[in-house]
């Protein structure tokens, strides 16, 4: 790669976030409007990204990257392969479409531009997750996107029910995001790399290390929980709070794919072991037919959609774990396939809100005169998403049931489930795409009316693409899905799939699977209440359970503050220094460090002057009647010990000593005044014995420490260093002001920092207090 | 504090105090001394003037808020420290010119710059403090 271009290639992985700063700017200047020009941002994107197709084609990969602590290996760096540029295409193309989506559906909100600057930092963090080459970078991007869907989704702010959305979404998200980073250091430590690309490569050392399993188990809690797999998948239906936009991109088409993305991603690299297909094939059947029949039981459009979405998450997961070539591939090609039909349908499902002002399949009927091209992109879409002939969906399905119809009694389980929950799906397919627009016409809050053409560009653009997609597949097998499951596979892969009906047993299930789904659907209403009865009958299911979850954190919390923050200081003072007590003495004794007995030399007559002041100085606090005296007594023993500092030679630390010194007799006597305690000290004795042994106990501690810490052999090397130096180097003669502005001055300007912040933080304190007097007044 | 003996003996003391503070600032790099006792040593002497004349006297005599001083001084010791990337050299190397005024020989450094960034951020957070407390002890 020359310079020149992997500057372009950044340009154009930054141009999102670029946009979702001249966002709101745009929207003032031109409103609603603005998307146009706002697309055009994921449109260089795509056209950018759509340029490496060949290339990626060819088995090549489009590197490049700045470094940023080279000696930790971490890089701001991207890869992209036949996967990471597939994703690529379907973040930038589906962008362009959505955005201007959302400029028709928004048209008039008055906070157009923070939403469109939220979404466009989404598609900014979404194709940094896909293109990073380095863990770190996939972990930050990860997190992003979990804090653009927050906000996305509580774009809504003033509704509770969004705001709890918003919050469930992040806190799953985000807090598999954690796992996720844990998983990541763990891959690190063992394979001992910090980028995929490198990684890919070291399959066989992850897989054999002891830590294989732990660290599989922490990436998949991210993956599950971002792609919203059973148990972890009631954020998503949740999420359906978010504008309808929001929903068709990030919770349909994207967001929600990236746990997916992360495992096709690792699949060389950890996938194909027992463990993995234990696992996964499990979950996600398992969320695969929970999806499925709790989409049925809706009637919001959206939720229903958004339920399918939770399904065929399930089944991507399954197939990624089911561990055969074809899986994989099959995999690939319904990952594209459902994000256009899936996209497109929840853009029909926001036309269809738009134009009559309600969502509900019971309460919508005949809109086919009303809306007849969105009528048409919902149809397109849905047939694919059925998987009929000769969409898109029917080369995914068939190459589904290509990779799990088998003799074996795990592939015809999971064959069974698939089939079940593709049924299911095709009736929900049908119900979001069919009842609405058929029979009778009814009543709605609004007269029905057409989208306008921002609000059905991006449906029937999707829809087609479906269509357009299946009719060349031999081309978009070798352009798109060929490199996408090479990349995946580790290995140079074909997909030969194409549009028309082979005769054989993926067919046979093919039928039978829109055999079932007919009936479902026939039966839809029966079905539905049959459902909700299930449901209720099962009990609260875990979205209630997030609930609880966090009303026992909130509850664990408090405890926990009141128990350690009590409120009291004597109580702080006292744990503090019966802490450092301990810390001082335990160890001495515990480990045999304690000093041994120290020569004995007898001090020169004005050393025992100045310590027998400073005995004087701590009797008489000890006697002092009441406070100030007590604290005027301290400062004696502590002028004592300045001199005594002087005798031994340290005339700056003396120096320091009287200031501090006198400051601190100075302010505490000011502090006392304030504090308006009693004048004289009335503990109860129990309490001033217990205190007088604390504090006995770090006198004790503190002087041991001194005396086994000068026991040792004084490495003078420091000393050696500063006092030959100070002078020739620093040109000045005192060696500890040298040390404490030049050779140790950063440390010095860190403390005077800090003394600077102490001094606005207490005088915020005495602030409070003075005010919380006068407001007491 | 209505002592006539305190009252009338606190500004000479005050000023002798600043005056030696500053002797102790200046005379740190060769002799005991420094940036932080001189600070400490200018707290006290305006700590002793707020008890005998009122805050409002210091408040007044110092101009700026003390935290205002302090942050100053912060910023100083900071521009000493990156005025060594001016000269090519790592962040905090002292950097040394004499100048020769009425022709003695003056060392000039940023690290005595530094240091009077210390002296002022110690007076300042200090000074801050004793007086936010004896302003409180009046009312």
């Amino acid at each position: 790669m020359i310079a020149g271009a992997a500057d372009l290639t950044f340009l154009a992985l930054s141009l999102p976030f670029v946009a979702a700063c001249l966002a709101p700017v745009l929207f003032r200047l031109f409103g609603h409007r603005a998307a146009w020009l706002l697309a055009l941002a994921p449109a260089v994107s795509f056209l950018h990204l759509a340029g490496f197709i060949a290339e990626v084609a060819r088995g090549e990969t489009v590197t490049g990257g700045y470094a940023w602590v080279p000696s930790y290996n971490l890089s701001f760096s991207w890869y992209i392969d036949g996967l990471a540029l597939v994703f690529g295409l379907l973040i930038t193309g589906i962008g362009v479409l959505v955005v201007l989506y959302a400029g028709g559906y928004l048209k008039g909100h008055p906070q157009q531009g923070r939403f469109f600057s939220f979404l466009m930092m989404f598609m900014g963090a979404m194709l940094g997750l896909v293109v990073s080459d380095s863990f770190l970078m996939l972990f930050v991007f990860w997190e992003l996107t979990s804090i653009t869907s927050f906000l996305l989704i509580g774009f809504d702010h003033e509704r509770p029910a969004a705001r709890r959305a918003a919050l469930q979404a992040l806190l799953v998200t985000g807090g598999g995001g954690l796992f996720l980073l844990a998983g990541l250091l763990m891959i690190w430590n063992i394979a001992d790399v910090t980028q995929m690309s490198l990684l890919l490569s070291y399959g066989e050392v992850v897989k054999a290390s002891p830590y294989y399993l732990a660290a599989l188990l922490l990436v998949l809690v991210g993956a599950f929980t971002k792609s919203a797999q059973f148990p972890f998948h009631v954020w998503l239906p949740n999420a359906m709070e978010a504008p309808t936009p929001v929903s068709a991109y990030l919770h349909s088409a994207t967001m929600v794919k990236a746990g997916v993305y992360l495992l096709m991603r690792l699949y060389p690299a950890m996938g194909g072991t027992p463990v993995w297909e234990i696992l996964l094939p499990v979950f996600g059947g398992g969320t695969l037919l929970t999806g499925a029949l709790m989409a049925l039981r809706q009637t919001d459009l959206k939720l229903m959609l958004a339920y399918t979405t939770v399904a065929s998450l399930g089944l991507l997961v399954l197939l990624v774990g089911f561990g055969s070539p074809y899986a994989i591939e099959a995999a690939v090609l319904y990952l594209v396939g459902h994000s256009l039909f899936k996209g497109a349908l929840f853009m029909v499902a926001g036309a269809i809100d738009h134009g009559t002002g309600t969502r509900d399949l019971t309460r919508l009927g005949g809109l086919r005169r009303a809306m007849p091209v969105t009528f048409a992109a919902a149809l397109l879409a849905a047939l694919s998403m059925a998987g009929l002939p000769p969409f898109f969906g029917f080369l995914a399905k068939e190459e589904i049931y290509l990779a799990l119809a088998a003799g074996n009694l795990r592939s015809i389980l999971f064959t069974i489930v698939a089939v079940a929950g593709n049924a299911l799906m095709f009736a929900a397919a049908f119900a979001v795409a069919l009842k609405p627009f058929l029979g009778e016409s009814r009543q709605t809050l609004k007269h029905p009316h057409e989208a306008p053409a921002l609000m059905w560009i991006g449906p029937l653009v999707l829809a087609l693409a479906g269509l357009a997609a299946a009719l060349v597949s031999t081309a978009f097998h070798a352009a798109i899905s060929s490199p996408m499951a090479s990349a995946v596979r580790g290995e140079a892969t074909a997909i030969a799939v194409g549009p028309m009906p082979h005769v054989g047993l993926p067919l046979a299930l093919s039928a039978a699977t829109i055999l079932l789904g007919l009936a479902a659907y026939r039966l839809l209403d029966r079905l539905r209440d049959a459902l909700a009865r299930f449901f209720q009958a099962l009990g609260p299911g875990p979205d209630q359970g997030f609930d609880e979850v966090l009303e026992a954190l909130v509850a664990c919390a408090v405890k926990v503050t009141r128990f350690v923050q009590p409120g009291r200081l004597d109580i702080y003072l006292s744990v503090t220094f019966a802490a450092v007590a301990a810390v001082l003495l335990l160890p001495l004794f515990l480990w045999g460090e304690a000093p041994s007995e120290p020569a004995f030399a007898w001090p020169s007559l004005s050393e025992l002057a100045m310590l027998l002041i400073a005995v004087i100085g701590l009797a008489a606090v000890l006697v002092a009647v009441d406070r100030l005296t007590a604290i005027v007594a301290l400062g004696i023993q502590g002028f004592a010990v300045a001199v005594l500092f002087l005798l031994f030679g340290a005339p700056d630390l003396a120096f320091t000593q009287f200031m501090i010194e006198t400051l601190s007799v100075v302010i505490l006597a000011l502090v006392m005044t304030r504090l308006r305690l009693h004048a004289s000290d009335r503990r109860p004795a129990g309490q001033r014995l217990a205190d007088g042994a604390v504090a006995l106990g770090c006198g004790l501690g503190l002087t041991l420490l001194l005396l086994k810490a000068t026991e040792g052999v004084f490495d003078t090397a420091l000393g050696d260093f500063f006092g030959s130096y100070s002078k020739v180097i620093a040109h000045g003669a005192n060696v500890v002001n040298v040390i404490i502005v030049d050779f140790r001055g950063t440390d010095t300007l860190g403390e005077i920092a800090v003394v600077l912040a102490a001094g606005m933080a207490i005088l915020a304190l005495i602030r409070l207090g003075k005010t919380q007097k006068q407001s007491g007044k | 504090m209505n002592s006539p003996i305190f009252r009338t003996v606190a500004p000479f003391l005050t000023s002798l105090m600043l005056l030696f503070s500053l002797f102790v600032l200046l005379r740190g790099h060769n002799a005991p001394g420094g940036g932080f006792i001189g600070g400490l040593v200018a707290v006290a002497a305006l700590a002793i003037h707020g008890a005998a004349w009122g805050v409002e006297t210091v408040r007044r005599a110092i101009v700026f808020h003390p935290l205002s001083i302090a942050a100053f001084g912060l910023f100083l010791s900071c521009i000493a420290g990156f005025a060594s990337a001016a000269a090519g050299v790592p962040f905090m190397t002292g950097l040394w010119v004499t100048v020769h005024v009425l022709g003695s020989a003056v060392a000039l450094s940023s690290v005595m710059l530094f240091d009077l960034g210390v002296y002022l951020v110690v007076v300042g957070a200090l000074l801050a403090i004793v007086l936010a407390l004896e302003e409180e002890e009046g009312v």
